[in-house]
């Protein structure tokens, strides 16, 4: 599979490498995946490579950030990936009933794809917005706020 | 939507009405007020340093350490490239007040920042932001352009002669890089894995170069601090505990949320504020300062004031401030797995205490949990908790090891009842009762 970075996703991370000190453009690799990641929906290794490229650093430096984190997708993901906060802060308050919910409407568990490719449901560790429990992130960016039945019911239902 | 209205507030002041976030109704607010203070009367560093000594101001990131003595580290004599950098990254399970720092009032925090780097002379400063909370990276970055446009950061600020830039960089999922060592790694391009120390920081940083790291909190207070003198923010708390300081309340309360309260406020009547106990149920425990604090008995919490030292001399630690409430029907053995699955699930692998050890907790608690705990397994998860505390390059050892032994020492009881009865002591119907999905008071 061939990749490269579209010209908004280039600018996108030189807008990124100019926050950093001369000769540091490594310092942008982890905005400059994130950017890559939402241009491909998920980081293939070519992916991971053009932005190595891009940056002028060695790939397996790019490579070792990517699978560090665990907000890069080094494998395949649905259209919507699914995060569900189930720490403790939040299962107090139902995150983990919120999950059990999105699992049976979805039909699969966690770290699944479902059949037609929709949805990936990913079990979170905590978002740092455990007052809002149940918690959900569709797409790593888009925050969902005390995610009862009915609004998990209704966002599955918008995300097509 | 904004905050709620809370008279004690000082960091969460005043934050009515739309956009709060903005430069607009900051500067409406007072804001930039202590930066232009500070550069237009020539208040010198070493001036500023003793003024927040003076205010008994402890990092709010967790260990709390006096901040004035942290600054005070810092090599000033010599011009060199010097950073101070922000810690964002709120992971700590049950912390979510930097996130309404950003929310509200990010350029509280912009100007704390910047005085911070004239005191240190340093010329660039970043803030490490939490990926999970990404639209807020995207404000602080507008809040930035903005402080920038009105030139309060950049090149000769005020045109009092003093340049510093600040720039935003997003975690992407990592709770290790809320560790001040890893996180200048993640700034560099790295994974997240925590340095030996010493070097400190202040010694070799970012890039190597002197650094001071402080928590969003502690940069938000600089400014009341200068403004409003030293002495003043220490009388808002007690002796060693002052300033306000902002809980994370989380669990079951009916109104779980951010409450900021002067330190040495009773934790009653902060359970007050919060509504009291969901549904009127029974306080059974408290983890008083993030998933990494040893967990406390209700009866003991209730003898507490919230500050460092009353929390401390009760065994626990008062932390990033994230209180966890729970009633009557949590399961504690099923809590700690959880918690317990976190910290191996997090753990970056450098350590083997840590990277093996963390395993072993989860996988031993996972068992006791589903039935299948063994008469010896108490004493040995304490075991292996001790022999990870202490042995590894940075805290998150530590902090997987306090629950496990807080939670076996105030609830053992609770723990051989699972190993002997291959159940919980309550029954499974009020456990999901008691944790059901509760969005009752979300203004939603
Ligand atoms: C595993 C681990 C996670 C941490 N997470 C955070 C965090 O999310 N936010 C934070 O401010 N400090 C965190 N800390 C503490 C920082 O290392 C550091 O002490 C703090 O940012 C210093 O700021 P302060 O002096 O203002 O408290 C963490 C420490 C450890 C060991
Ligand atoms: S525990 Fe879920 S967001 Fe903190």
């Amino acid at each position: 599979m061939t990749f490269s970075l579209n010209e908004a996703s280039r600018a996108a991370i030189d807008r990124e490498v100019a926050k950093y000190p001369e000769g540091q453009a490594i310092s942008a690799v982890m905005a400059g995946l994130r950017i890559a990641q939402e241009q491909n929906g998920w980081l293939t290794p070519e992916a991971i490579e053009a932005v190595a490229t891009h940056l002028n650093i060695p790939p397996m430096a790019a490579m070792e950030v990517a699978t560090f984190y665990n907000m890069y997708d080094v494998k395949p993901v649905g259209r919507w990936k699914i995060t569900v906060c189930t720490n403790l802060p939040c299962a107090l308050s139902g995150g983990e009933q919120a999950a059990e919910y999105v699992k049976e409407k979805l039909g699969i568990g966690f770290n699944e794809t479902t059949a037609d490719g929709r949805f990936t449901l990913k079990e979170g560790e905590c978002m740092g917005v455990c007052g809002d429990a149940p918690a959900i992130i569709v797409n790593n960016t888009r925050l969902c706020s005390w995610m009862s039945r009915e609004k998990i019911d209704a966002l599955l239902d918008e995300l097509k | 939507m904004n905050a709620p209205e809370n008279p004690q507030a000082i960091l969460l002041a005043g934050l009515d009405g739309d956009n709060t976030w903005g430069i607009e109704h900051y500067i409406k607010r007072g804001g930039y007020s202590a930066l232009r203070k500070i550069l237009e009367s020539g208040m010198t560093p070493e001036q500023i340093i003793a003024e927040v000594k003076k205010s008994d101001l402890r990092g709010r990131g967790g260990a709390g350490f006096p901040t004035g003595l942290k600054w005070s580290f810092m090599p000033r004599q010599f011009p060199m490239d010097k950073y101070v950098v922000c810690n964002s990254d709120e992971g700590e399970p049950g912390t979510f007040k930097d996130r309404d720092l950003l929310r509200y009032n990010p350029h509280l925090v912009i100007e704390g920042m910047a005085i911070a780097g004239y005191v240190m002379g340093c010329t660039r400063g970043y803030n490490y932001i939490h990926g999970e909370i990404f639209s807020l990276y995207q404000r602080f970055e507008e809040a930035l352009a903005e402080a920038r446009a009105a030139g309060f950061i950049g090149k000769n600020i005020l045109g009092k002669g003093f340049d510093f830039d600040l720039f935003a960089h997003h975690g992407w999922g990592a709770y290790i890089c809320g560790e001040e060592t890893a996180l200048l790694e993640s700034i560099e391009g790295k994974k997240g894995q925590p340095r030996f120390k010493p070097p400190f920081p202040a010694s070799h940083g970012l890039y190597g170069k002197p650094t001071t790291i402080n928590n969003t909190e502690t940069f938000a207070a600089i400014p009341w601090i200068i403004n409003n003198g030293g002495e003043a923010f220490q009388a808002l708390g007690k002796p060693n505990n002052g300033g306000t300081k902002i809980f994370s309340v989380s669990g079951h309360v009916n109104r779980p949320g951010v409450y900021e309260i002067p330190l040495g406020t009773p934790f009653s009547t902060l359970l007050e504020m919060c509504g009291g106990m969901r549904g009127g149920r029974k306080l059974k425990a408290v983890i008083p300062g993030g998933s990494s604090a040893p967990v406390l008995p209700g009866d003991i919490m209730m003898d507490c004031t919230m500050d460092y030292d009353s929390i401390s001399k009760a065994g626990s630690m008062l932390g990033s401030g994230a209180v966890i409430v729970m009633d009557e029907t949590t399961c504690m053995v099923k809590s700690l797995e959880r918690l317990s699955y976190f910290y191996h699930e997090e753990s970056c692998g450098q350590c083997t205490p840590c990277r093996e050890g963390t395993g072993w907790l989860y996988r031993m608690v996972h068992r006791i949990e589903h039935g299948q705990g063994r008469p010896d397994d108490l004493d040995t998860l304490d075991n292996v908790a001790s022999n990870i505390a202490g042995r590894t390059i940075c805290a998150l050892g530590d902090a997987a090891a306090f629950p496990v032994k807080s939670f076996i020492k105030h609830f053992r009881s609770e723990f051989e009842y699972h190993v002997e009865h291959k159940h919980c002591l309550v029954p499974v119907d009020v456990q999901r009762e008691g944790s059901r999905i509760y969005v009752e008071h979300a203004a939603c």
